[in-house]
């Protein structure tokens, strides 16, 4: 697999996944906007938010350790990985084969462990608080999403979602019920992961009911920013993944650059639908109660086990 | 305990094992003027024996009456399958009461914290492996012709060890209790990989079953090196700051950088975080999980993979396990600890207790991003004891590329994992530091404008349980006092007990003493009955022998 123009595109993905994932959060938040009747902000928006917090001087509370200020460029990094494996515009990239979906999981969960230990770090009330939130999301979620992975992987034989896709890409055009279980455990551990509503809400400061913002309270200026935009990057990852493992059609090969123009307009239509469909959900449910998100996620987890049997029992 | 490991013959099996055995009790009982240390000692000496009387019998079915006790007169014996099955289930839960599976764990939470840190490292890290090492010697090369029932028993115990271990640990606010715990856990990680192992063993599948032993042959080893290295960080804790209670501690990483650097590591690793080593072997169950198409019986087909969901549960509480035990022993804000602990000023490791740390921390990267070097020393116990081995396509990866089956399939590149995840951090904090300023203000904590904030506000080992509690509740015991709204000194006390002391070990208890109480009516004290005694023994043998 050692090819330059592999590496072209390992390369032009990653660079144009950290670039695009803030468009995805301002689509986002254009359509839920224009649902809730509000005038939309602009949908450059985000990225003016990350240059002011960029500009900005930090502000350290006086006690914090070091793993509170390197953790921000951790989570960054683990995202930036992440999203640079998962086959977003090209399969067959040269890192992918580095880590398959367990260890994709394996990045998430590390990512998570860091932004609990440095919300934990300076020991105020919020950061313990949303720490241990946040990891109780955390440990019912990952066993769900490990769950949608392995249909997919016993669909194609294969941990690796290069394979993966392209056996469901290039396949006779079939119904896989167990996909479809899948596909809702997916849709649901992906609202809980990237703390949208009904788990959490991303745009609320209200104190008794956040997750995600109350880890986050300490933080400012550039460390800040990179939290934000490893947010958005983590989004737009498990959006893609969600297209790899249930639309994948369109996606290009590694250094095929006549397929690429499609490739993309591929990602920007699927983004564009995943996005408005991520508003409609975000406006037309209302936040569940912390206690009751233990039950959401269970039954997403239920139907990703349910669909891994119905594939066996399908497949015989 | 080498002696177990080199025995080739029954006899010093068990006279090693013994061995192990009291002189393991005696250093549990180093403390022996404590009144609680003296008793752990004992359930500890109490299942030790159980486990080896187990073992003792199946060594004795085994053999069958002919023959002698060496290991290959044993391996020789044909045995049918009842007999077999029999030899199985002894040594199966003689060897778990010594690894401390559930429901023989009771021993090992009791003396762990009782022992002194280097040993609670050395029984964790290296003595319950060595039971691993015995069942996996006497199911798969003695008793050999492995049944997939057998396999099905054992991830059923499997997976119910892990999840007690894991929630039980996350009870816990005593800090080598929580680590005993988890190792109850990790040897029920270790036995989900030998159970799928025997299961595919059984329906024939051998790359499959060889992939599923080095995945559990794996994970014994890297929990050697990683609960080694996380009891010597809590036994530093405890010798430089005299703290074992997490709800004491508090901002130590300030007075003790090294010790919390190096339990870092230690709780990545455990956590089955990339790129350390726990990962490689959780991932390497899974993908021996993944095997599971290769079963021609719908029933065991469809079911392994909720063993693996298990594990995917069990490893996700862990991480929660190890947030919970960092954040509130190293981060925050130093606790106001009472009497005696606080008067002692917490200081940093000494340089002994920083190689003992250091060392073990390097193996936990090294297992981690080389294990392929140790896949082909464990691919060839597997090859000794299965006649086979990983199938070629796995073999002829170079030493970066981790691949069980074939490259297709699966793999994972620990090296090209860590080498990104560094290049693209450093890359991001080269590029905020080149366009940006370094600027930084140091305040108070902000914490929502909330000005009074006092260390006692932070969350506790038992606050962060909650969640937990009420999730799992059904499984605990739980004694709760709650204060009431007019209480003047208000209260809030929880206690937590194992399920396990009340579904068996109390009646067991109970039964034992019943029966006792019913033997010792015989004895009423004089001669003329115990003459009687044995005048009625003597013409019962008379009429027998005859």
């Amino acid at each position: 697999m050692d090819n330059a123009p592999g590496f072209a595109f390992q390369i032009l993905q990653s660079v144009f996944v950290v670039l695009a994932a803030p468009l995805v959060m301002g689509w986002v938040n254009q359509c839920r906007a224009r649902l809730q009747n509000r005038s939309a902000p602009s949908l450059w928006l985000p990225y003016y938010t990350l240059a002011k917090l960029f500009h900005k001087d930090a502000v350290i509370a006086r006690d914090a350790s070091p793993l509170f200020r390197i953790t921000p460029y951790i989570l960054f990094g683990c995202m930036w990985l992440a999203a640079g494996i998962v086959p977003v515009l090209a399969t067959g990239l040269p890192f992918a084969p580095a880590a398959d979906v367990i260890a994709l999981v394996g990045v998430f969960a590390l990512a998570r462990v860091f932004a609990a230990l440095a919300a934990m770090d300076i020991g105020t009330s919020f950061g313990g608080l949303g720490a241990r939130r946040e990891m109780l999301i955390g440990f019912l979620a990952e066993p769900a999403m490990l769950m949608t992975m392995f249909t997919a992987a016993f669909i194609s034989g294969s941990t690796q979602l290069t394979t993966i896709v392209d056996t469901l890409a290039h396949r006779e055009f079939a119904i896989y019920p167990s996909l479809a279980f899948a596909a809702l455990a997916f849709l649901m551990v992906l609202l809980a992961e990237n703390a949208r509503i009904p788990i959490d809400n991303p745009a609320t400061h209200l104190e008794l009911t956040m997750i995600h913002e109350a880890m986050i309270l300490e933080y400012s200026a550039r460390h800040l920013a990179l939290i934000e935009w490893a947010v958005a990057i983590k989004l737009f990852a498990y959006m893609t993944i969600g297209f790899a493992l249930f639309v994948p059609w369109g996606i290009a090969e590694a250094g095929n650059w006549a397929a690429l123009p499609l490739a993309f307009a591929a990602l920007a239509f699927k983004l564009a639908v995943a996005g408005a469909g991520l508003a409609l959900i975000e406006a037309v449910l209302a936040k569940m109660r912390l206690l009751l998100a233990p039950e959401f996620l269970s039954t997403a987890f239920l139907l990703a086990v349910l669909g891994m049997l119905i594939h066996f029992l399908v497949s015989g | 305990m080498a002696m177990v490991l080199l025995a080739d013959d029954a006899y010093l099996f068990m006279v090693a094992w013994e061995t192990m055995a009291l002189s393991s009790y005696f250093l549990v009982t180093t403390d022996h003027r404590l009144p609680a240390i003296r008793s752990a000692g004992f359930l500890y000496l109490l299942i030790a024996h159980l486990g080896a009387i187990a073992i003792l019998l199946c060594f004795g079915v085994m053999h069958g009456g002919h023959g002698d006790y060496t290991f290959s007169a044993l391996r020789a014996a044909e045995l049918t399958p009842v007999w077999a099955s029999v030899a199985f289930l002894l040594a199966f839960f003689g060897f778990g009461a010594k690894a401390g599976m559930i429901p023989l764990h009771a021993w090992l939470p009791e003396a762990h914290p009782a022992a002194p840190s280097p040993v609670s490292a050395l029984m964790s890290g290296i003595m319950i492996k060595t039971a691993i090492y015995g069942m996996v010697r006497v199911i798969y090369d003695l008793i050999g012709g492995v049944r997939w029932e057998w396999g099905i028993l054992v991830l059923v115990i499997g997976a119910g060890t892990t999840l007690f271990g894991v929630l039980y640990a996350l009870m816990q606010h005593d800090l080598k209790r929580l680590l005993a715990y988890h190792s109850v856990e990790n040897i029920g990680i270790i036995l989900l990989g030998l159970g799928m192992s025997m299961v595919f063993i059984g329906f024939g599948q051998t790359a499959a079953g060889a992939l599923g032993l080095i995945a559990a042959l794996y994970h014994t080893l890297n929990h050697a090196v990683f609960k080694a290295l996380l009891f010597l960080g809590a036994g530093s804790i405890l010798h430089d700051s005299g703290l074992r209670n997490l709800n004491d501690m508090g901002g130590l990483i300030r007075k003790m950088p090294n010790t919390a650097f190096y339990f870092l590591i230690g709780a990545l690793a455990i956590s089955a975080l990339p790129p350390l080593n726990g990962f490689v072997s959780e991932w390497l169950t899974f993908q021996t999980a993944l095997q599971a198409p290769l079963i021609d019986h719908g029933v065991v087909r469809s079911i392994l993979p909720l063993f693996a969901a298990t594990l995917a549960l069990a490893g996700a509480l862990t991480a929660m396990c190890f947030v919970k035990v960092y954040g509130i022993a190293f981060l925050g804000q130093t606790r106001n600890a009472p009497t005696e602990a606080g008067a002692r000023a917490a200081h940093d490791c000494g340089a002994a207790e920083r190689i003992g740390m250091a060392w073990l921390a390097a193996g936990c990267f090294f297992l981690g991003l080389f294990p392929v070097a140790f896949l082909l020393i464990l691919n060839r116990v597997s090859e000794a004891l299965l006649g086979s081995g990983l199938p070629e396509t796995a073999l002829v990866s170079n030493w970066l590329w981790l691949v069980p089956t074939a490259p297709a399939q699966a793999s994972y590149s620990p090296v090209i994992f860590l080498l990104v995840i560094l290049a693209v951090t450093l890359v991001t904090f080269f590029l905020v530091r080149r366009f940006y300023h370094g600027r930084v203000r140091l305040a108070a904590p902000w914490d929502c404008g909330f000005p009074a904030q006092t260390s006692r506000m932070q969350d506790t080992a038992d606050a962060f349980g909650q969640p937990i509690r009420h999730v799992f509740g059904p499984l605990y015991r739980m004694r709760r006092i709650l204060p009431g709204p007019d209480d003047a000194k208000p209260r809030y006390e929880l206690e937590i007990e194992d399920r396990h002391w009340y579904w068996i070990y109390l009646p067991v208890a109970r039964l034992a003493g019943w029966i006792s109480a019913k033997v010792a009516l015989l004895q009423q004290g004089r001669i003329s009955i115990y003459l009687l005694y044995s005048f009625v023994t003597l013409i019962a043998l008379l009429i027998f022998v005859r």
